[in-house]
């Protein structure tokens, strides 16, 4: 077994509303200094073996992170 | 008496013409869908046959169009419309659609079409973070739209509900949106102008409601027009959105 962790975040450019209102928040708590601030999603894959990098870029692709708006991360962490 | 009575309450039914061959409309039902119904309603009200369609559906034989309804089609999870998309029926959704069949998508419907990249560009968070719901006020584009029965420059109402209808693209796809004629519905002030910063409700890319595909057969909006179609809530302007493309199946030239 390995995992794989996938980082999917919003392209350059893209506005990030989530984001955006969570870095005002923090503005409205008294932090200051804080310049940007996205949310994305970290998806964790257990997957067996044989599973290739190249099939788990295909995963993302087609269906974890949406091209036309996101931009994603593949890291392998840990190989049995 | 009280029969008459009640139907000269509603408004009547958009008139449609001697037809050749009745308009077969396909709803098709997502898990989590929840506007197909209302979608069947309103085009049996107005004199089509419409049928549910499943999502494990491989054919759409005998349909003569498609629509994909609001709702929350597996929860939303992901992205809205990212799993519906790979449902088994999106596939013969696709082959109908880039054969020239006409196929419509309202809110989630409009998700799951640029979801199959049916329809360029993406539906993100509204700006405000806000679940939308209320009547907002839309301009009619001069489009190659094949669905809208209205012409260019009209103004009108119908109901969204939505906390994704934020219309975002690519400054190149927005380009070719503009050249090609594809931005159907704009949303705009009572008196069809656009506010100074825009007249989107949720921040939508230049105040898009809805596009169309280059062909103009394949029409997604965030808008629900079946939800002011038949009548019950006084409204009938959403007919509007069905009635071109029943005359163009009626006349043999959709498809």
């Amino acid at each position: 077994m390995k995992r794989y962790e996938i980082f999917v975040t919003g392209k350059e450019g893209i506005f990030d509303p989530a984001g955006e209102q969570s870095k005002r928040a923090l503005a409205n708590l008294g932090y200051q200094g804080i310049d940007e601030l996205t949310i994305g999603k970290l998806i964790r894959l257990d997957v067996e073996d044989d599973v290739t990098e190249e099939t788990v870029r295909e995963m993302c692709r087609k269906l974890l992170a949406n091209p036309v708006i996101e931009d994603f991360s593949i890291t392998l962490l840990e190989e049995a | 008496m009280a029969a008459t009575s009640a139907a000269t309450a509603t408004a009547v039914a958009p008139s449609v013409s001697v037809t050749t061959r009745r308009p077969r409309f396909g709803v098709v039902s997502f898990p989590g869908s929840n506007c197909e119904q209302d979608a069947v309603n309103a085009l049996r009200f107005i004199g089509y046959s419409a049928e549910f369609v499943w999502h494990r559906s491989t054919s759409l034989d005998g349909f003569d169009a498609i629509v994909l309804p609001g709702g929350f089609s597996y929860g939303d999870y992901l992205r809205c419309g990212a799993i519906a998309r790979f449902s088994p029926v999106m596939e013969a959704v696709i082959a109908f659609a880039d054969a020239g069949g006409p196929v419509i998508g309202f809110c989630n419907g409009f998700q799951v079409l640029t979801e199959a990249h049916l329809l360029p560009g993406c539906l993100i968070r509204n700006e405000n973070l806000h679940f939308i719901c209320k009547s907002v006020v839309l301009r009619v584009e001069d489009s190659t739209c094949e669905w809208v029965d209205l012409a260019p420059g009209t103004v009108t109402s119908l109901p969204v509900a939505h906390n994704e209808g934020n219309y975002t693209c690519d400054e190149a796809t927005l380009a070719r949106l503009r050249a090609n004629h594809q931005v159907v519905l704009r949303y705009c002030e009572p008196d069809g102008s656009t506010a100074l910063g825009g007249s989107a409700p949720n921040g939508a890319t230049d105040d898009i409601a809805g596009i169309c595909n280059e062909a103009g057969n394949v029409f997604g909006l965030m808008p629900h027009p079946e939800r002011v179609t038949d009548g019950v809530n006084g409204q009938t302007q959403g007919a509007a959105f069905f009635t071109a493309i029943a005359r163009r199946i009626e006349r043999g030239v959709a498809r």
